[in-house]
C-alpha cells in the first residue's frame, strides 16, 4: 500500500513539474515581445530595457526557467501587470468563488444523476429508461455557453424566479450550477445506469432477492454500493470538464471566479496572471485525480495489487 | 429507433457537409449590413431573422457552420495523423522512447479539457488557423494514447513477428501490419472527437479567442446574441440549436459506429 502511494505521488510530482514547465514555455516561446505588449509600441528604448531587466527577460531562457521554478516552489506567483497586485492574493480571492460554483454543480449533478441512473436501470427498456437516455444524450450535446443564456432567458427574464447574473445570495448559484452541472449529470446518469445494470445481473443480487429482501434494500444497499465505486473514479476525470466549463460559465453569469480572472487577463494581456490561472486549474485537476486514485486504492484492494 | 428517425443524424450530417462545401457558391449575404432591419424577427424573407447589424441570421449560420466544419475536419485529421503515428511508434519501439512519449502525454492530459487550447489561442492570438493549431495540439494526445494501447496488444501477434523476421522495416510493419488492426477504435474515437471539436471551436469563439468578426462563427454568434437576448431571442436560439443538433447527430453516429465496428465495446451495447 505504502509502495503504491509512493509510486503514485512520485509520478504526480513529475507530471506537476512537466505541467509547470509547459506553462512556462508556452508564455516565453511565443511570437511577439511581451515587453512590447505591456508598454505598447510607442514606448522608449530605455523604458523597454528597464522593464525587461525588472522581469528578468534579458537572461537566457534556462535561467529564467530556473528562476520561475524557484519562485513557484516558494508559492511566489509574481505580480499582475495590470493591477500591480501579487497574483497569489488575486487567486486567493477567486478560488473560493469558483469552489462554490464547482461544488454546487457537482451536488446538483449527483442529485440529478443518481436517481435518474437508478430509475433507468431498474426500469430497464421502459419509458423511464428511454427518457433518462434521451436526457443523457442531449445533456452531453448541449453546449454550456448556450444552455446558460437559455436558462437566463427562461428563469430569470420570463419567469423572474432567479437572478440574472452576478453573485448575490444562495439563489444566484442555481442557474450557473445548472449550466455547469448538466453535462456531468448526463454522463453520470448513463454510467450509473450501465454499472447498476451490470451489478443487478450478478448472483449475489439473485441471492439477496431469494432471501426475501425488499427491492429497495437489494438495490439501495447491495447493488448501488458496488455500482458507485467505478463511477466515483470517473468523477475525478470529469472534474476536468467541470473546471474548463467553469471558465465559460463564469463568463456567462459574471461569476467572479478563477475562470473569469483568466479570460479578463487574456483580454488585458496580463500574461503572468494567465500563467498562474492555467497552472492553478491544472494542478487542481492533477491533485484531485491523485486523491481519487488513492481513495480508490484504499477502498478496492485489487487496484493497488495490480499496480504493484 | 425506427427507420426514418434512425437516418436523421446521417441526413443532418450530410446537410452540414453540403452547406460547408457549397457555401461559397450559394447566394448568401452574411456580411450585408442593413440598418433598417436591425434585430427583426424571423419572416419569409429571412427565415431566422436579422441580427444587431441587420445581417441575415440564416446566412451567417450557414457560413458559421462551414467554419466549424472546416475547423473540426482539419483538427481531427491532424490529431488523428500525428497522434496515431506517435502512438504506434511509441508502442513499437518501447523502451525509453515509449517512456518519454507516455510522460509527454501524461503532462498534456494534466491540462483539463480545452484549457491548454485556451492558453495557446490566448498566446497565439485569434484566427482560424491558430484555433486549428491550438485544438490539434490538445487533440493528438487521445489518439496517441489509444493507438499506443491498441498497438501494444497487436505487436506481439504472429504475423508481426513473421514480418519482422522477414526483414520488413519499422515503417512498413507499423503501416501495413499494425495500423489496419488498430484502426477501427481510432475511427470511432475520431467521430466523437469531431463532436468535441465543434463544441471546442464554438467555445473559443464564444470567449473571443477563435474566429474574429466580421467572419461568422457559431460561438461568436451566440456571444453577440446574448447581448440582445431579450429583444431578439432568435439571435441566440438559432446558432445554439445548430451546434446542439450537429453535436447530437455526430455523437449518435459515433455510438452506432462503435456498436458496429468495435467488438470490444459489446458489453455497453445493451
Amino acid at each position: 500500500m505504502l509502495r503504491y502511494i509512493a509510486l503514485r505521488l512520485a509520478s504526480s510530482a513529475l507530471v506537476i513539474f512537466g505541467v509547470s514547465s509547459v506553462v512556462f514555455l508556452l508564455l516565453h516561446l511565443v511570437p511577439g515581445d511581451p515587453v512590447e505588449v505591456m508598454l505598447g509600441e510607442s514606448a522608449g528604448v530605455t523604458d523597454r530595457e528597464a522593464l525587461r531587466e525588472a522581469l528578468g527577460l534579458n537572461l537566457p531562457l534556462w535561467q529564467q526557467w530556473l528562476q520561475y521554478m524557484q519562485q513557484l516552489l516558494q508559492f511566489d506567483l509574481g505580480v499582475s501587470l495590470h493591477s500591480k497586485r501579487p497574483i497569489a492574493g488575486l487567486l486567493a480571492e477567486r478560488i473560493p468563488v469558483t469552489a462554490v460554483l464547482a461544488g454546487a454543480s457537482l451536488l446538483l449533478a449527483l442529485l440529478l444523476a443518481v436517481p435518474l441512473g437508478v430509475l433507468a436501470a431498474v426500469y430497464h427498456n421502459r419509458a423511464v429508461d428511454r427518457g433518462a437516455m434521451v436526457f443523457a444524450l442531449a445533456g452531453v450535446a448541449i453546449p454550456n455557453f448556450w444552455l446558460g443564456p437559455l436558462l437566463i432567458l427562461v428563469f430569470a427574464y420570463w419567469f423572474g424566479w432567479l437572478p440574472v447574473s452576478g453573485m448575490q445570495g444562495p439563489a444566484s448559484v442555481i442557474l450557473p450550477a445548472l449550466t455547469l452541472g448538466t453535462a456531468l449529470a448526463a454522463l453520470q446518469s448513463r454510467m450509473i445506469r450501465t454499472a447498476l445494470l451490470e451489478e443487478l445481473g450478478r448472483d449475489y443480487i439473485r441471492a439477496a432477492r431469494a432471501r426475501g429482501f425488499s427491492p429497495l434494500r437489494v438495490i439501495g444497499r447491495h447493488a448501488l454500493g458496488n455500482a458507485l465505486l467505478p463511477v466515483t473514479t470517473v468523477l475525478g476525470l470529469q472534474l476536468g470538464a467541470l473546471l474548463t466549463g467553469a471558465v465559460v460559465t463564469e463568463q456567462i453569469f459574471n461569476w467572479p471566479g478563477v475562470g473569469q480572472l483568466l479570460i479578463d487577463s487574456i483580454q488585458k494581456r496580463d500574461y503572468p496572471v494567465v500563467q498562474a490561472c492555467i497552472l492553478f486549474i491544472s494542478l487542481t485537476y492533477v491533485s484531485v485525480n491523485l486523491l481519487t486514485d488513492l481513495t480508490y486504492a484504499v477502498l478496492d484492494p485489487r487496484v493497488r495489487l495490480e499496480a504493484e | 429507433m425506427n427507420g426514418v428517425l434512425r437516418q436523421l443524424p446521417l441526413a443532418i450530417l450530410a446537410a452540414w457537409s453540403l452547406a460547408a462545401l457549397l457555401a461559397p457558391w450559394l447566394p448568401l449575404a452574411p456580411d450585408q449590413i442593413g440598418l433598417a432591419r436591425i434585430l427583426e424577427i424571423p419572416q419569409p424573407a429571412a427565415w431566422l431573422g436579422y441580427d444587431d447589424l441587420g445581417r441575415p441570421v440564416l446566412d451567417r449560420l450557414i457560413v458559421g457552420a462551414r467554419t466549424s466544419f472546416i475547423v473540426a475536419a482539419a483538427v481531427v485529421f491532424l490529431s488523428l495523423l500525428v497522434g496515431t503515428t506517435i502512438g504506434l511508434f511509441s508502442a513499437w519501439f518501447g523502451g525509453w522512447f515509449d517512456r518519454v512519449i507516455v510522460f509527454i502525454t501524461d503532462v498534456f492530459l494534466a491540462f483539463p479539457g480545452i484549457l491548454l487550447a485556451i492558453a495557446l489561442a490566448a498566446v497565439l492570438g485569434p484566427g482560424i488557423s491558430n484555433a486549428v493549431f491550438a485544438l490539434a495540439a490538445v487533440g493528438w494526445v487521445g489518439f496517441a494514447r489509444l493507438a499506443r494501447a491498441q498497438a501494444l496488444s497487436v505487436k506481439t501477434l504472429d504475423h508481426v513477428t513473421a514480418a519482422r523476421s522477414l526483414g520488413s522495416g519499422h515503417w512498413v510493419i507499423a503501416r501495413r501490419h499494425i495500423l489496419p488492426l488498430v484502426l477501427s477504435p481510432l475511427i470511432v474515437q475520431a467521430t466523437f472527437e469531431l463532436a468535441g471539436v465543434v463544441i471546442a471551436e464554438a467555445t473559443l469563439s464564444f470567449l473571443g479567442l477563435g474566429v474574429q468578426p466580421p467572419e461568422a462563427s457559431l460561438g461568436a454568434m451566440i456571444r453577440d446574441g446574448t447581448r440582445y437576448m431579450l429583444v431578439a431571442p432568435h439571435m441566440v436560439v438559432a446558432p445554439g440549436l445548430a451546434v446542439f443538433i450537429i453535436v447530437l447527430s455526430v455523437n449518435l453516429l459515433g455510438d452506432r459506429l462503435r456498436d458496429r465496428m468495435d467488438v470490444r465495446f459489446d458489453d455497453h451495447k445493451q
